[in-house]
C-alpha cells in the first residue's frame, strides 16, 4: 500500500473531503450512541439544540469558544513555523496568575492605578507570563536541539503544580472558606456582558480581532512571510536570509503571550479568579483547533465555535437523555483524524500495489 | 576498450519488454515501451530526466507493476511487482546511490540478504572462497575483510556490483554509473564492462552522457517523454544525434568563448579552512576571482564543493584563512551578500533554492524582502514584490501556473529560471528609489549601468537608473582592456553556482549556461562549481580541481586535459599539466 501524489487535486476532491469527513465522523459517533442505547436522531438533535438552538445555547457555545479560539490561535502561530508548543495549557494558567498578581484584590485592595492603565497592564503580564515560558523551550530548540515537544508538554505539569502551591499559598484567597483559589480581581477589571443575563462577554471580540490580527500577520507583513518560510522549509528560508533562529524565538513569544491572554481572559470574563480547575484541558484542545482550521487563522474562529459547540451541545444532550459526555470528546477527535486523513486523501491517492 | 560488436540477431535473447505502459494520474510515465536485450550485449538507456527511465527500470525490477504488457526473462514471463521473482531470474541492479552498509565488511555487505535468517551460523569460508572466484572471473579485485567506509567511491561501486553478480545476476542494469566517478576510474568500469559481456552477461546501461553512452554499448535506445522514439546501434551515430532524439529537435550548446576582459580581483580566499570534523569541508584553499571571468571547479563530489559554496553562499564561516569581498570581510549573512552584489545559486534547488510550499511570487523576491524595494518596515509591498515576480518570469521564461501558483510545482529546468532570476535580476529603478547606497565593493568610480540587452528590453535593469553614468556594455569603445568594474546598484558582481545545471534538460542546461556567460560578459566574476567535466570545461575560463578540501591552482582551461583533470579529481596535486 503506497501513498501517490496526485498530479492536481481536483476541485471536487477539495470540496467532498471535509464533507466526508463530517459523515465519517457521524457514522462512528452513531455507532457509540447505539451502543448505550439511544436513539440516534434524537441525540443529535438534543445535542445541536443544546450547542445552537436558542439564544442562551449560542451564548454558552460562544463563552467557551473565546478560550478556545484563543489557544487555537497560539498553536496556529507556532506550528505555522514548526514550533510545536504542546505547552498552551500550562502558558494560559501562567497568563492567568500573572494577571491576578497585577489585578487582584491583594489585602482587600487592588495596585493604586487608574482603569486605563491597570487593564492593559494585566494583559501585558499576562501575555509576556505565557509568551516567557514558551521561550526556554524555543531557544533550547534552536540553540541545543532539544525537543519542544518533550519540554513544553512537561512544563504543562511544573506550571500547574506551581499554580496548586500558590492557590494554597501567596494567592489564596483568604476569604474563600479554604477553598484553593485565588483572591478575585479588581471588580472594575471584569470584562463586560455583550447579551445581559447570559454569560457571553466581550472577549469574543477581543479574541475575534486578535484572529484578524494573526490572519494579517502571515498575510502583509515580513515576519508573517519568515514565519511561513521557516515553517515550509527552514534550510531554504536560511538560505534566502531569513532569520532563523530570530524568526522561532517571536514565533515563541507570539503564541505563548496569545495562550497567556487566553488565561487571562477567561480569568477576567468568567470567575474572576484563578481555580485549578478553570480550564478543562482548552490549551490541548487549542492544537485540535489549529489543526481542524488547517492552520488557518480565521479558520481557527470557525474550528473554535465547533469544538465549542459539540461540547456545550453534548453536556445538554446527557442532562436529557443520558448518553454519557465523552461523546463529544469522541465527536472531536474522530473530526481532528478524519479531516487529517480526508485532506490526505484530496492531496495523495491510496494505491494498492 | 572498444566492445567487440557481437553479431546482431546471432545471439540469444536473454529480456523482452512487451508494450510496456505505465500512468500515474494523467502522466503517461512509459507509453508502449518493447525491447529486446541479447546476450553479451550493452544496451544503453538513454532520455532526460523524467523521459521515463527510472520507471522502466523499476518495472523491471519489480518495484511498480506495469498497467499494461509483459516482460520476460530467459523466456519466462516475470511475475509483475516481485523483486525478490527480478533477482530469481537473474536481474540484479546497480543504484546511482550505493545500498551499502559502512560499518561492515565487503564479505557482510555481499552476503547480506544471501542467507536464511535461522541458519544455525553463517558459512562464511565458502561465501568467501565464492565471492573470491566471482571477483577473480569478472577483474573486479577486492578485500573481503576490509570494511566498506574505508572503500573509495570506485572500490564501493565494485562492491555493490559485486553483489548483484554474487547472487547469480546474468543481466545487471547500472543506473548512471558514472556520476560519482573521475574520468579514470569510469574507463575502469568500462573495462569491468566488457569483461562482462565477453563472458555473456548483458547489460543495460542509463545514462544522460553522450558521449559515454556512444564509447561502452552496442546499441541505444532513446526514451523522450515516455516514448520509445529511437533504437540504434552505437556504432555510426553521432552525439548530436543523440541529443537531436532525446529533445525531439536539433540543440545549439553553448560554444565555448573565452573571456575577453578580466578585471580586477572581486572575491578573494586566502588559506581558508573550515571547521574540522564535519564531512565536507576546505582544508588551507585560496582562490582569486576576478571581474569578467568565469572560474570552475572540477571534482568529485563531497571533497569540499559544499564548504565552499556554502562559504561564499553566507551559511557557513571559515575558521581559519581571510575571504574577502572587494575590500571587505565576507561575513556569513545572505542578506548582507545580496546587498553587496552577490548572485547565488545552490546546488538543491528543491531543499535549498526554493521553499516549494510557497507561491512563486514570494520565492522571487525572498532574497530581498527585507530591503526597501519589497517591504515598508514591517509591511510587505505585495504589489511591489508581485510586479517583479512577473518581470522576473517574463524575462528568465518561468513557465508554469504563474506567480501564484506553489514554487514545487515547477519542474526542476523552470524552477532553476526563477532562481536564476531572483539572484541575477535587480529590483526595478522605482523600486528600488527608497535604497540605501550600497557599498560597492572593488568599485572605484560612481555606481554604473549593468547592460543585458535582454534585461534591458524587458525594461529590467535601470539603464535610467539614478546616478547611471558610464555604460560598461561588452561592446563598449571604451572597453578593450580596461577592467569593466563599474555596475549597476543591485546587479550582481559575483555569482556562485554551485551545480546550476545538475538534473536539467538540454535546452535547460544551455539556457543557464548562455545566463552565466552573458553575466560574464556584462562584467561579473563567476565561480561555478560542477561535478560535471564537460560543464567545467564549456564554461571555465581558468579551472582548479577539489580533492579532499584541497583546491588546486586555477588554471587557464587551456593548461588542462580530460586526464590531468582526473588526475588532479584522484589526488595527484602535481598531475596538472603546468
Amino acid at each position: 500500500m503506497r501513498l501517490e501524489r496526485r498530479s492536481q487535486a481536483s476541485a471536487a476532491a477539495l470540496v467532498l473531503a471535509p464533507l466526508g469527513a463530517v459523515a465519517f465522523t457521524l457514522l462512528v459517533s452513531s455507532l457509540l450512541v447505539l451502543w448505550a442505547g439511544a436513539p440516534v436522531g434524537q441525540t443529535y438533535g438534543l445535542l445541536l439544540q443544546g450547542a445552537f438552538g436558542s439564544l442562551f445555547a449560542w451564548s454558552e457555545t460562544l463563552t467557551r469558544a473565546i478560550p478556545l479560539i484563543l489557544t487555537g490561535l497560539a498553536a496556529t502561530v507556532a506550528f505555522r513555523a514548526r514550533l510545536f508548543n504542546i505547552g498552551a495549557e500550562g502558558q494560559l494558567y501562567a497568563g492567568a496568575l500573572a494577571a491576578v498578581a497585577v489585578g487582584g484584590l491583594h489585602g482587600g485592595e487592588g495596585l493604586a492605578l487608574p482603569l486605563w492603565l491597570l487593564f492593559p497592564l494585566m494583559m501585558l503580564a499576562a501575555a509576556l507570563a505565557g509568551a516567557l515560558l514558551l521561550l526556554g523551550p524555543a531557544l533550547m530548540k534552536q540553540r541545543l536541539g532539544v525537543d519542544e515537544v518533550v519540554t513544553t508538554l512537561l512544563l504543562n505539569f511544573i506550571v500547574l503544580l506551581l499554580v496548586s502551591a500558590l492557590l494554597d499559598g501567596a494567592m489564596k484567597d483568604p476569604m474563600a472558606m479554604g477553598w484553593p483559589q485565588s483572591v478575585s480581581l479588581v471588580p472594575e477589571l471584569e470584562l463586560s456582558r455583550l447579551v445581559e443575563g447570559t454569560r457571553v462577554h466581550s472577549g469574543l471580540i477581543g479574541a475575534v480581532l486578535l484572529a484578524l490580527l494573526v490572519w494579517a500577520l502571515f498575510k502583509y507583513t515580513v515576519l508573517g512571510f519568515d514565519i511561513r518560510a521557516v515553517g515550509a522549509n527552514p534550510r531554504a528560508a536560511a538560505f534566502a536570509g531569513v532569520p532563523v533562529t530570530r524568526t522561532v524565538v517571536l514565533v515563541a513569544l507570539l503564541s505563548g503571550a496569545l495562550a497567556g491572554m487566553a488565561g487571562a481572559i477567561e480569568v477576567a470574563g468568567r470567575a474572576s479568579y484563578v481555580t485549578l480547575d478553570m480550564s478543562p484541558g482548552y490549551g490541548y484542545s487549542g492544537i485540535v483547533i489549529a489543526m481542524l482550521a488547517g492552520l488557518n487563522p480565521l479558520g481557527v474562529i470557525a474550528a473554535g465555535v465547533f469544538v465549542a459547540g459539540v461540547l456545550v451541545g453534548a453536556d445538554s444532550m446527557s442532562r436529557a437523555i443520558g448518553v454519557p459526555t465523552y461523546l463529544a470528546d469522541v465527536i472531536v477527535a474522530v473530526a481532528l483524524l478524519s479531516v487529517l486523513v480526508a485532506t490526505l486523501l484530496a492531496q495523495y491517492r491510496l494505491r494498492w500495489r | 576498450m572498444n566492445p567487440a560488436p557481437p553479431a546482431p540477431g546471432e545471439r540469444p535473447t536473454v529480456l523482452r519488454l512487451d508494450g510496456i505502459t505505465k500512468r500515474f494520474g494523467a502522466l503517461v510515465a512509459n507509453d508502449g515501451i518493447s525491447l529486446t536485450l541479447r546476450e553479451g550485449e550493452v544496451l544503453a538507456l538513454l532520455g532526460e530526466n523524467g523521459a521515463g527511465k527510472s520507471t522502466l527500470v523499476s518495472i523491471l525490477f519489480g518495484h511498480y507493476v506495469a498497467d499494461e504488457g509483459q516482460i520476460e526473462v530467459f523466456g519466462q514471463p516475470l511475475p509483475p511487482g516481485n523483486p525478490r521473482a527480478a533477482l530469481a531470474a537473474g536481474i540484479g541492479m546497480v543504484h546511482q546511490h550505493f545500498t551499502l552498509a559502512d560499518n561492515l565488511s565487503v564479505l557482510d555487505n555481499v552476503l547480506m540478504g544471501t542467507e536464511p535468517l535461522w541458519r544455525w551460523r553463517s558459512r562464511r569460508a565458502e561465501a568467501r572462497a565464492r565471492l573470491l572466484a566471482v571477483a577473480g572471473r569478472f577483474g573486479l579485485p577486492v578485500v573481503p575483510d576490509a570494511l566498506v567506509g574505508s572503500l573509495s567511491v570506485g572500490e564501493r561501486q565494485r562492491v555493490e556490483i559485486l553483489k548483484a553478480l554474487y547472487r547469480g545476476a546474468r543481466i545487471l542494469i547500472l543506473d548512471e554509473p558514472t556520476a560519482v566517478l573521475t574520468p579514470q576510474e569510469s574507463e575502469g568500469l568500462f573495462d569491468t564492462l566488457s569483461q562482462m559481456v565477453a563472458q555473456g552477461l548483458s547489460i543495460i546501461f542509463i545514462s544522460h552522457k553522450l558521449a559515454e553512452v556512444l564509447r561502452v554499448s552496442h546499441r541505444v535506445v532513446v526514451l523522450r517523454q515516455g516514448r520509445l522514439v529511437a533504437e540504434a546501434p552505437a556504432a555510426g551515430t553521432t552525439p548530436a544525434q543523440l541529443a537531436q532524439w532525446m529533445v525531439g529537435h536539433a540543440v545549439a550548446a553553448p560554444e565555448r568563448h573565452p573571456s575577453q576582459r578580466v578585471g580586477e580581483v572581486v572575491c578573494e580566499l586566502a588559506g581558508v579552512s573550515t571547521p574540522a570534523g564535519v564531512r565536507d569541508r576546505l582544508d588551507n584553499v585560496s582562490l582569486r576571482l576576478h571581474a569578467g571571468e568565469i572560474v570552475a571547479v572540477a571534482g568529485v563530489s563531497g571533497n569540499g564543493q559544499v564548504a565552499l559554496a556554502e562559504l561564499l553562499c553566507g551559511v557557513r564561516s571559515a575558521s581559519e584563512g581571510d575571504v574577502r569581498l572587494g575590500d571587505q570581510g565576507l561575513p556569513a549573512s545572505p542578506a548582507w551578500l545580496v546587498a553587496h552584489g552577490v548572485a547565488r545559486i545552490p546546488e538543491d534547488r528543491h531543499a535549498v533554492g526554493v521553499v516549494g510550499d510557497l507561491p512563486v511570487w514570494e520565492n522571487a523576491v525572498s532574497e530581498r524582502l527585507r530591503t526597501p524595494a519589497f517591504s515598508r518596515g514591517p509591511w510587505v509591498r505585495r504589489d511591489a514584490a508581485r510586479g517583479h515576480a512577473q518581470r522576473v518570469i517574463e524575462a528568465f521564461d518561468v513557465r508554469g501556473g504563474g506567480p501564484l501558483a506553489a514554487a514545487r510545482s515547477l519542474s526542476g529546468g523552470n524552477m532553476q529560471k526563477l532562481i536564476l532570476g531572483r539572484a541575477l535580476m535587480a529590483p526595478e529603478a522605482g523600486e528600488t528609489m527608497n535604497e540605501e547606497p550600497v557599498a560597492q565593493p572593488g568599485s572605484t568610480g560612481e555606481p554604473v549601468t549593468w547592460v543585458d540587452a535582454r534585461l534591458r528590453g524587458n525594461g529590467g535593469v535601470g539603464v535610467s537608473a539614478p546616478n547611471a553614468a558610464v555604460a560598461c556594455a561588452p561592446s563598449a569603445p571604451s572597453g578593450g582592456s580596461e577592467p569593466c568594474q563599474q555596475r549597476n546598484r543591485g546587479a550582481p558582481f559575483l555569482i556562485v553556482a554551485h551545480q546550476p545545471t545538475w538534473g536539467l534538460d538540454i535546452g535547460a542546461v544551455a539556457y543557464v549556461q548562455q545566463q552565466l556567460i552573458a553575466a560574464r560578459d556584462a562584467g561579473a566574476a563567476v565561480l561555478v562549481i560542477s561535478d560535471d567535466l564537460e560543464e567545467v570545461m564549456t564554461l571555465g575560463d581558468r579551472i582548479a580541481v577539489m580533492h579532499h578540501g584541497h583546491l588546486t591552482q586555477a588554471l587557464p582551461a587551456e593548461a588542462w586535459t580530460r586526464e590531468s583533470m582526473g588526475l588532479a579529481m584522484a589526488g595527484h596535486a602535481s598531475g596538472h599539466a603546468a
